[in-house]
C-alpha cells in the first residue's frame, strides 16, 4: 500500500473515531477549557501552514510562481467578503492566466 | 419524526447545497495532488470532514509521509468530537442511529442544529439530520464531479488547480481569525512552515505548527 491509500484509510478511521468519541466519552473530558482553547488554535496554525506550504514551496525548496499570484487574488476576494467558491475560483483563474501567459 | 417546519427545512437545504458544492473544489484538488478518483471519493464518503480531507491531500501532495498526513488531518478532526459532546443530549439516540449520527457530526449539521434552538428541541434534531444527510449527499456527488473534471483537464497548473488548493485552505482559515492572537499565530505558523521546509522532511513543517498552537493555548491561561 502506498502513502495515498494509507492516508485515505488511516484518516477515515481516525476521523470516525474522533466523531464517535464525542458521542460516547464523558463530557467533562472533551469540554475541559484548556482542550477547547487549544482546539480553536490548532486549526489556525495547521491551515495557515498548509496555505503557506502549498503556495510557495515545491518538494523541499521555496519557490515563488503563479500559485502566489493566485493566492494574492484569493486574499483580495476575501477582503471583498467574497464567498468560498468565489475565493477559490478567483485564485484558480488568476493563477491559470499567469501560468499560461507569462 | 414529526412534520419538519419549513424554516428548518430551508436552512438545512440551503446549507447542504452551498457547502456540498465545495466538494467540487475538493475532488479537483485531490486529483491535482495525485489521488485517484476512487481515493478522492472514498475520502469524502468515509472521512467526511472537509478540513481534514484537504489536509490529507495537501500533506501527501506536498510529498509528506502518510503518518504526518494522518496526524494533521486528525488534529483538524478533533472539533467533530467536541460537536458530538454538544449533540448527544439533543439527539438522544442509541445503537445504529448513534453510529450514523457520529458520521454526520460535522461543522454544518451541528451549526444548523444549534441555530434552531428558538424553534425547540425537535427542530434542532431535524436540523441536524437534514443538514447531516444533505451535506453528505451533495458533498459526495460534487466530489465525484470535481475529481472527474480535474482528471479530464490534465495539467493542473494550466487550470489553476494548484492555486485553488491553498486558496481553499485560506478560505477555511479566514473566518477563524478573530483575535489578534489568532492572527499572530497564523503568521508565525506560516513563516515556520515555509522556513523549515528546506530542512525538515515534507509534512513535518505543517504538523510542527500544532506545537506552536499548543504553546499559544497554554500561555493564554489566565
Amino acid at each position: 500500500m502506498d502513502a495515498f491509500w494509507i492516508g485515505v484509510i488511516g484518516t477515515s478511521v481516525i476521523a470516525y473515531g474522533l466523531k464517535f468519541s464525542g458521542h460516547s466519552v464523558p463530557e467533562k473530558f472533551l469540554s475541559h477549557p484548556l482542550i477547547k482553547r487549544i482546539n480553536l488554535l490548532i486549526p489556525i496554525a495547521l491551515l495557515s501552514a498548509l496555505v503557506a506550504v502549498q503556495s510557495v514551496t515545491t518538494k523541499n525548496s521555496i519557490v515563488t510562481d503563479h500559485r502566489l499570484v493566485g493566492l494574492g487574488a484569493a486574499i483580495v476576494a476575501l477582503l471583498l467578503k467574497a464567498s468560498f467558491p468565489v475565493v477559490v475560483l478567483s485564485a484558480a483563474l488568476t493563477s491559470a492566466l499567469f501560468y499560461n501567459f507569462f | 419524526m414529526s412534520r419538519v417546519s419549513s424554516p428548518t427545512f430551508r436552512d438545512s437545504l440551503s446549507v447542504s447545497f452551498t457547502v456540498g458544492a465545495y466538494g467540487v473544489a475538493f475532488g479537483a484538488a485531490a486529483v491535482a495532488n495525485g489521488f485517484s478518483v476512487l481515493q478522492s471519493c472514498l475520502l469524502s464518503l468515509l472521512t467526511f470532514s472537509g478540513a481534514s480531507q484537504f489536509a490529507v491531500i495537501g500533506v501527501i501532495g506536498a510529498g509528506g509521509s502518510a503518518i504526518s498526513a494522518i496526524a494533521t488531518a486528525s488534529l483538524l478532526g478533533i472539533r467533530n468530537g467536541l460537536y458530538g459532546v454538544l449533540m448527544t443530549p439533543i439527539l438522544r439516540v442509541r445503537g445504529i442511529k448513534r453510529l450514523v449520527a457520529a458520521h454526520v457530526t460535522i461543522d454544518e449539521s451541528t451549526g444548523v442544529s444549534l441555530s434552531q434552538e428558538s424553534r425547540g428541541v425537535e427542530a434542532m434534531r431535524q436540523g441536524f439530520w437534514l443538514t447531516g444527510f444533505g451535506v453528505f449527499i451533495f458533498w459526495n456527488l460534487f466530489t465525484l464531479a470535481g475529481a472527474l473534471g480535474a482528471k479530464a483537464m490534465g495539467d493542473p497548473s494550466a487550470w489553476g488547480l494548484d492555486a485553488a488548493v491553498p486558496a481553499a485552505f485560506l478560505g477555511l482559515l479566514w473566518p477563524r481569525l478573530k483575535s489578534s492572537t489568532d492572527k499572530l499565530l497564523a503568521i508565525i505558523a506560516a513563516i515556520f512552515a515555509v522556513a523549515t521546509t528546506p530542512f525538515l522532511p515534507a509534512g513535518l513543517p505543517i504538523i510542527g505548527t500544532a506545537v506552536i498552537a499548543i504553546i499559544a493555548g497554554l500561555r493564554n491561561v489566565k
